[in-house]
């Protein structure tokens, strides 16, 4: 039977970590046995300029300011021929919400892309979507149905944070709203376009509004089945204006667990060793996550002699292998390419 | 629920309170069912302890870090002539925790030193008089296993003579570190100048027999077997059925970092820390106390562990140095507030002790 929200606040907060990575860990076994997986993709930040000045980040920057950048094309595909090159099979470009670019410029770099190498452009997130479209004066659809038909493939599931307007307007009020963000993901679902679905929790958000996250998520993914895969971060507090402690380890495991158990409808439960570090990254495999998500080849690192490069996806490996698992390279649609 | 089908016989021996054999230790360790471990651990804890999570509102003082004993697991003992290498004079170490005690709470000192090249027993023996006089309200646990030994040699004493001075000097209880690996084919290559693990077991058997309490270790993570882990929880078992006067069980997974040996060894695994956590909790089935040592385990770790089988969390610490030195990379010291946070998020009752696990106070909700 399905967890209704109420249990799930209650387990959220006064849940024995143990028991309910007992549970999520069944269910994952069930689905995946003994496999988990990771891919091996690149995050190519093609600026760092944005108008929404999230209170959570410590990336952007003003426009004016002298660490301010936008990329070039011949410095993305640069990036994307390193990628390549390392054996990456998937591409994460995401950006600030740079003014006035139009949407002809994402159009070409994503074509220009396409044209020249065979990988998975997994990218932009629902925020940037929507900036696109308004700035483009389309609709989402039109706007994804643009970007599909320029090369896009698949929707990566950043900027969900908490999907609770209470919460967004305190830590983002520029972005856009719960409404909006699950419009983008339905749109995209709509024209055949997968994407994942992300939490970000430690924003001093109750559990109640973590589930109705969840919920809204669930009930998103029960018309569309377009979530791919469902993955949870902890809100960083370091150099950003929330401020604020960290969440704990035993806070996230036990979200970690609650987010196997209460997306019965999404496949893959995806463990975060780049927000918890790679040692409870590890962890999470035994409290219901199937997959690490990404290497994330760093650019010192593809930049790198290729033995950099090995050590990383070797250090997955061996991750997955110390937590008795089997690991497997995988794609963007969790089509598996290679067992370790 | 817990039912693990491949290790049913284990989980029932361990329901019923059935004490587990060195096979089934060793099938543990290769069980990667790691919830199912924690499991069995925590209800084992739940019945050995209930819900109260110990922990020392203490300051450490590393009296040297110069020493002879060049274990090759050690970034902290070094050269009387090295680079670093420090002997505090006993106002030295009166000093440290001088500061210490700007905190008002602060109960206890760890006393855990080097063996220094030309000490002799009476240079540490006065230190711990000294601290002993000038703080004679805070309590003292202090000395391995390894030092005593030494102390032993180098002053002709007996190891109860030895321990008999301590004890008057104000020494109220020894800590748990030098066990190693209770193995000697270990000790042998990792550590061979300082106390065998009969030695050291020697050390606790003839302290308990004269009342005083001891703590036990195991520093895991480098060249041991998995047999080895196993036999050296046993030996210490074994003891403790002897004598009863262990009081808490501390996992050290080695900390590759600035030692020799970490060269060659890698650090172990978080799955390992906690396995190994569970494990020692379901075959020390004669100890009360487990220990996730955060210096070591680090803060989150530490804190999941309460739900493998630990019930004692250290300690406010300030100024850790032994294991900072080997990249521990946790704060070198927590406050009583955070430990009473986390643990309290827990769903535990966090209570500050004494080095003999007398409740100094406790923080129900």
């Amino acid at each position: 039977m399905r967890m209704n929200d109420k249990e799930a606040a209650e387990l959220l907060s006064q849940g024995d970590p143990i028991e309910l990575g007992r549970l999520a860990d069944a269910e994952r076994a069930k689905r995946f046995d003994d496999t988990v997986t990771f891919i091996v993709d690149r995050n190519i930040n093609y600026t760092n300029v944005c108008k929404n000045e999230c209170k959570f980040c410590a990336f952007f920057r003003r426009k004016e300011h002298k660490d301010a950048y936008l990329l070039t094309y011949d410095q993305i595909l640069d990036k994307v021929q390193e990628t390549v090159d390392a054996g990456g099979t998937q591409l994460m470009i995401q950006g600030g919400l740079y003014p006035d670019l139009g949407l002809a410029y994402y159009e070409k770099m994503l074509s220009l892309i396409k044209s020249r190498y065979d990988i998975t452009i997994h990218s932009f997130t629902a925020t940037e979507i929507q900036y696109f479209a308004q700035q483009e004066g389309i609709s989402v659809l039109e706007c994804l149905k643009r970007l599909q038909a320029a090369g896009l493939d698949s929707l990566p599931g950043g900027g969900a944070e908490i999907l609770v307007d209470e919460i967004r307007k305190k830590v983002s009020p520029k972005k856009i709203m719960t409404d909006d963000w699950l419009h983008v993901m339905e749109c995209a679902h709509s024209i055949g376009m997968e994407s994942t679905a992300t939490m970000v929790i430690g924003f001093g958000e109750t559990m109640a509004q973590r589930v109705e996250h969840m919920e809204r998520i669930r009930q998103l993914q029960d018309r569309t089945g377009g979530f791919r895969a469902f993955i949870t971060w902890t809100f960083q507090p370091g150099n950003t204006e929330l401020g604020g402690e960290k969440t704990s380890g035993w806070d996230y495991m036990r979200t970690l667990a609650m987010t196997r158990l209460y997306m019965d409808n999404v496949a893959h439960i995806q463990g975060s060793w780049v927000t918890q570090g790679e040692r409870i990254g590890q962890l999470t495999l035994g409290f219901g996550a199937d997959d690490l998500g990404s290497i994330m080849l760093e650019e010192n690192v593809v930049r790198a002699a290729g033995t950099a490069y090995d050590m990383s996806i070797n250090k997955m490996a061996q991750l997955i292998r110390g937590a008795g698992k089997r690991p497997a390279q995988r794609d963007t649609e969790y089509n598996i390419i290679k067992h370790f | 629920m817990y039912c693990n089908a491949e290790y049913q016989d284990i989980e029932e021996k361990i329901l019923s309170g059935k004490r587990l054999s060195k096979e089934d230790g060793l099938r543990l360790f290769d069980c990667n069912d790691l919830s199912w471990l924690g499991n069995m651990a925590d209800i084992v804890r739940k019945c050995k302890c209930g819900d109260i999570v110990y922990y020392n509102v203490n300051c450490h003082v590393n009296l040297t870090n110069m020493c002879t004993s060049k274990c090759k697991f050690c970034a902290f003992g070094r050269d009387k002539d090295a680079k670093g290498a420090y002997a505090m004079s006993p106002e030295e170490a009166i000093a440290v925790v001088e500061d210490a005690m700007q905190d008002p709470d602060l109960a206890g000192l760890h006393v855990v030193s080097g063996l220094h090249p030309e000490w002799h027993f009476d240079d540490y023996l006065y230190r711990l008089q000294a601290l002993h006089d000038r703080f004679p309200s805070l309590y003292l646990k202090g000395f391995t296993g390894v030092e005593i030994t030494h102390f032993a040699k180098i002053s002709g004493l007996s190891v109860a003579e030895v321990l008999s001075k301590l004890k008057n000097a104000g020494l109220q209880a020894i800590a748990g570190g030098g066990a190693e690996i209770l193995c000697d084919r270990v000790r042998q290559e990792l550590c061979p100048e300082k106390a065998t693990a009969k030695e050291w077991l020697e050390v606790a058997r003839v302290a308990h027999g004269m009342g005083i309490k001891s703590n036990a270790s195991m520093l895991y993570g480098h060249i041991e077997t998995m047999e080895e882990r196993v036999d050296h929880l046993l030996k210490l078992r074994e003891l403790q059925d002897e004598t009863g006067g262990f009081q808490t069980f501390i996992c050290f997974p080695f900390l590759p970092k600035n030692t020799e040996l970490g060269k060659q060894v890698q650090q172990t695994s978080m799955w390992d820390d906690l396995k190994t956590m569970a494990i020692s909790r379901l075959m020390l089935d004669n100890f009360t106390n487990i220990k996730a040592y955060w210096v070591m385990l680090t803060v989150p770790v530490a804190q999941l562990a309460l739900s493998f089988g630990a019930n004692d969390i250290d300690g406010t610490v300030h100024k850790e140095t032994i294991l900072h030195d080997a990249g521990a990379t946790s704060p070198t010291a927590l406050s009583e507030d955070y430990i009473i946070r986390i643990v309290r998020e827990a769903g535990r009752i966090p209570a500050s002790c004494d080095c003999n696990f007398n409740i100094i106070r406790r923080f129900d909700q």
